[in-house]
């Protein structure tokens, strides 16, 4: 480990009690514990706002159907907050979901081909979001219109295959996934955990999660660094679109049905809204995929506890947009506080 | 102060008296004095980082002095700013180029003092003035045409336009001459003159040792923040103005004690390197265990070579050998497989990742080989290095806290610290020590030794005169995108701050076809 250039530089320089923590350490440890913790006070004051108003809120039935609610929006939001980590946006995962949702139903129905309706599924998310990759990647567009592109292109080929109509299969294989429990927890929230836990893993423990936060947080340092800056960016869009399958998969075993027009329909707004509402910052290299599940449940309870409360669909609206730009507003004043 | 006679002297049209300026309690200024006279071209000289363009940038309003006082036709300005240089017909030509790429020539000439009729813009009279003040510098291009399209000489002359306008008294031009070619140069000298002759005062910076003797009727040096001292037509001489702006004392604190280097075998061969535009016709060797200096004035092609070498850009012509075999290296992942690193001269918005922690801005490029399975990573490998490095190069601060936190210094570490663990055979620092305090100057000074020590080949850009001529075995000069001379190993040159300056100003040209240096 230590060559003899190392032991001349130590001895060069060693100097007893070198390893002195400044103030300035402290402060900044601080300020990324607020970072993680993030919006979570703001989950907690709802919660606790919505049992003190409304008497069915707080109960072990409800934050199931909170948390099944939240499940699909968890997944699509992971998708993105890799992408938006880079820098990037993806705006076609509520598409990209709609066609694999078609491809999954239609395949469920051929005789013979059910099992191979979720890995149809799946592949084609994967497929749409390789393609987004591949034109941000060697392309060099925009994100931001490669997948506004793909989101109409695509609400438009979901509609094309299921021949605009909505596609049933009463005895679908899958079916169990939207509606049955695994020792007592609903399939829908076991693989939310699952993509939320595999989500960390990357970002934090692979040589990939180092290369996502270095492409998203200074591109041209990471191309200085000998990083393969498109295989980042492949990767990324890639994943956002196999997760917006996983998220078809999840909605169709649900409804045991698919409609190309209507599926996923402004999914990719509140996966976006979860992204910064946890904390991630829209130009990249900060974020946490923890902040991204805790604004996704913001969003979830917000829309729960309104329903409870008897509030109506357009005054929902309206409060949501306004929670999601106070929520970042608040985050932004208490950091730059935090600085001063 | 200036000698015109025994009459009584003329009215200054501009004094400023004991300026001063700090940037994050570094000072930059102290206490400058600088009277400017109508009709004359007053030149200002001295190395990079002396503060001539902080001065300019108070006189033009865009900083504010700590202290001080700045005087127009003799009436002291208090709270100096934008606005009160705008009254005063101060106008300034930045070395950066500060147009807007999207819009035409007219509306560029006229951007924040827009000709209104009834509040609307009056395009017709803003052409018409355009056209006059464009015949004026003789230019041929479409006053329509978008600024963007033209080339970056045609741009200069839009800026130098803009510039000049009926109201303006004072012209500052800071190293106007950069982007033009000879002719071009010559007109420009030409409506120079004869803006004096209307009366204009011009403060002229430039490098460049024949420019000033061209055109300045004035000379006054800056070196290390302070005034040194002024020189007219009839006392200018090369030699004086090179003292003047060098005159500062070598001292021992570069730490010199590493066996001197044998000159056998080259590890780097580079022969007759060229990108088509910024470098022309490079060739060097390095050897094991030499500190190599590049010198140069900014802008002479030294970052241009290095980054062709590192792979940062693309190299279009000549070739790149490592141990007598060729290396074609077309990215910086070339580069580094090759055994070259490159440290960039903005660390900031070229090298570090400032959200990120210092274990992982020293990890990135090596954080591959610390894959288990699946791209998985073993952290304690990576801790393990990042501990290392902290410890060895005495970065103050601990692994898992964000570089952006950092001060200047240690974030130099932090970047030196990934360059190292590439364990590269070559090593590029381009402005090594820029923006770093006196301390960590020194220590990493100390690093450079040791690296030299251990045989890597070290190559060190800088732009400061005395940390070249103090760490360097030998020293190649550039001179607008050519390697003009070599100093010190075999060459029988010695390495002093007055040669460097000689041939990066392309004085010593002057010298040989001149003997007595005046024009």
């Amino acid at each position: 480990m230590t060559s003899p250039l190392q032991r001349k530089l130590v001895s060069d320089f060693t100097t007893p009690g070198v390893r002195n923590i400044t103030g300035a350490t402290a402060q900044d440890k601080m300020r990324q514990m607020m970072r993680v913790a993030g919006m979570l006070p703001v989950l907690l004051l709802l919660c606790v706002g919505f049992s003190l108003m409304s008497e069915s809120f707080f109960s072990a039935q409800n934050f199931s159907i909170i948390s099944q609610q939240a499940s699909i929006n968890v997944v699509l939001a992971s998708g993105l907050t890799f992408v938006i980590l880079t820098g990037g946006i993806d705006l076609s995962v509520g598409s990209i979901l709609a066609v694999s949702a078609v491809v999954a139903l239609l395949v469920s129905q051929v005789p013979g081909f059910a099992p191979l309706a979720i890995a149809a599924g799946l592949g084609v998310g994967l497929l749409l979001g390789l393609v987004n990759g591949a034109l941000v990647a060697f392309g060099k567009l925009p994100a931001f219109i490669v997948t506004l592109g793909g989101l109409t292109a695509m609400r438009g080929i979901a509609r094309l295959i299921g021949e605009d109509k909505t596609v049933f299969n009463p005895d679908l294989s899958f079916a169990y996934i939207g509606n049955d429990t695994l020792f007592g927890v609903p399939w829908l929230v076991v693989i939310a955990m699952v993509v939320v836990t595999l989500s960390w893993l990357i970002l934090r423990r692979t040589v990939l999660g180092v290369q996502i936060y270095a492409v998203g947080g200074n591109p041209e340092a990471a191309r200085l660094s000998g990083i393969k800056v498109w295989k980042v960016l492949l990767f990324v869009y890639a994943l956002s679109g196999l997760l917006a399958g996983v998220g078809a998969i999840m909605t169709s075993a649900r409804l045991m049905a698919a409609n190309g027009l209507q599926m996923g329909q402004s999914y990719e707004l509140d996966a976006i809204a979860a992204v910064i509402l946890g904390g991630t910052r829209f130009t990249g290299g900060v974020g946490t995929i923890i902040g991204t599940l805790i604004g996704a449940l913001i969003i979830a309870t917000l829309s729960n506890g309104l329903i409870l409360l008897g509030v109506s669909d357009i005054w929902q609206y309206i409060i949501k947009g306004v929670v999601i730009i106070g929520a970042v507003a608040l985050d932004r004043f208490r950091q730059t506080g935090a600085r001063t | 102060m200036l000698s015109t006679g025994s009459e009584s002297p003329p009215l200054a049209l501009l004094e400023m008296r004991s300026i001063s300026k700090s940037f994050n309690g570094v000072r930059v200024l102290h206490d400058i004095d600088l009277s400017i006279f109508p009709g004359q071209i007053h030149a200002l000289m001295g190395e990079n980082g002396a503060g001539k363009s902080t001065l300019m940038k108070i006189l033009s309003g865009a900083y504010i002095a700590d202290s001080g006082t700045i005087r127009i036709d003799g009436c002291d300005i208090r709270n100096y700013g934008l606005n009160d240089a705008k009254r005063h017909g101060i106008s300034v030509i930045y070395q950066e180029l500060s147009l807007c790429a999207n819009m035409s020539v007219v509306e560029n000439i006229y951007l924040g003092r827009e000709i209104r009729r009834c509040g609307v813009v009056n395009h017709k009279a803003m052409t018409e003035g355009a056209q006059v003040v464009l015949k004026r510098l003789g230019v041929t291009f479409d006053p329509h045409a978008l600024v963007g399209t033209l080339s970056i000489a045609d741009q200069q002359l839009v800026e130098i336009a803009r510039a000049i306008h009926a109201d303006t008294r004072i012209l500052v031009m800071d190293e106007p001459t950069t982007p033009l070619s000879s002719k071009e140069t010559e007109s420009l000298f030409t409506l120079i003159r004869q803006l004096r002759d209307d009366g204009v005062a011009i403060i002229y910076i430039s490098h460049r040792m024949a420019e000033i003797y061209a055109l300045s009727d004035f000379v006054s040096v800056l070196r290390d923040g302070h005034y040194v001292g002024s020189l007219d037509r009839a006392t200018l001489s090369a030699e004086t103005l090179v003292r003047m702006m060098v005159g500062r004392d070598v001292s021992g604190f570069y730490a010199h004690e590493r066996p001197s280097c044998s000159y056998e075998k080259p590890i780097l061969r580079v022969r007759n390197l060229t990108d088509g535009s910024n470098i022309k016709d490079c060739s060097f060797d390095l050897y094991a265990g030499e500190i190599l200096g590049i010198a140069g004035l900014v802008g002479s092609g030294r970052t241009e070579l290095a980054r062709l070498i590192a792979g940062v850009d693309a190299y279009s012509g000549g070739q790149i050998e490592i141990d007598g075999k060729v290396v074609v290296i077309r990215s910086p992942r070339d580069a580094g497989n090759a055994g070259i690193a490159y440290l960039t001269e903005d660390r900031k918005a070229l090298g570090l990742f400032l959200d990120m922690s210092v274990h992982d801005n020293i990890n990135v490029c090596v954080v591959g080989s610390d894959a288990l399975f699946a791209g998985f990573v073993s952290r304690t490998a990576g801790t393990g290095r990042a501990e290392q490095a902290i410890q060895t190069l005495n970065i103050k601060a601990s692994s898992d806290i964000n570089v952006g936190a950092l001060s200047g210094g240690n974030q130099q570490k932090v970047l030196l610290a990934r360059l190292l663990e590439m364990k590269p055979r070559v090593l590029f620092l381009d402005e090594p020590t820029s923006g770093v305090d006196i301390g960590a100057k020194t220590e990493i000074y100390k690093i450079i030794n040791a690296l030299a020590a251990s045989g890597v080949c070290v190559v060190m850009i800088s732009s400061e005169l005395p940390e070249i001529v103090g760490i360097a075995d030998r020293v190649l000069v550039m001179c607008e995108g050519k390697l003009v001379t070599e100093l010190g190993g075999h060459s029988g040159l010695d390495i002093t701050p007055e040669t460097i300056i000689a041939f990066a100003t392309g004085s010593d040209r002057l010298t040989l076809a001149n003997g007595d240096l005046v024009q």
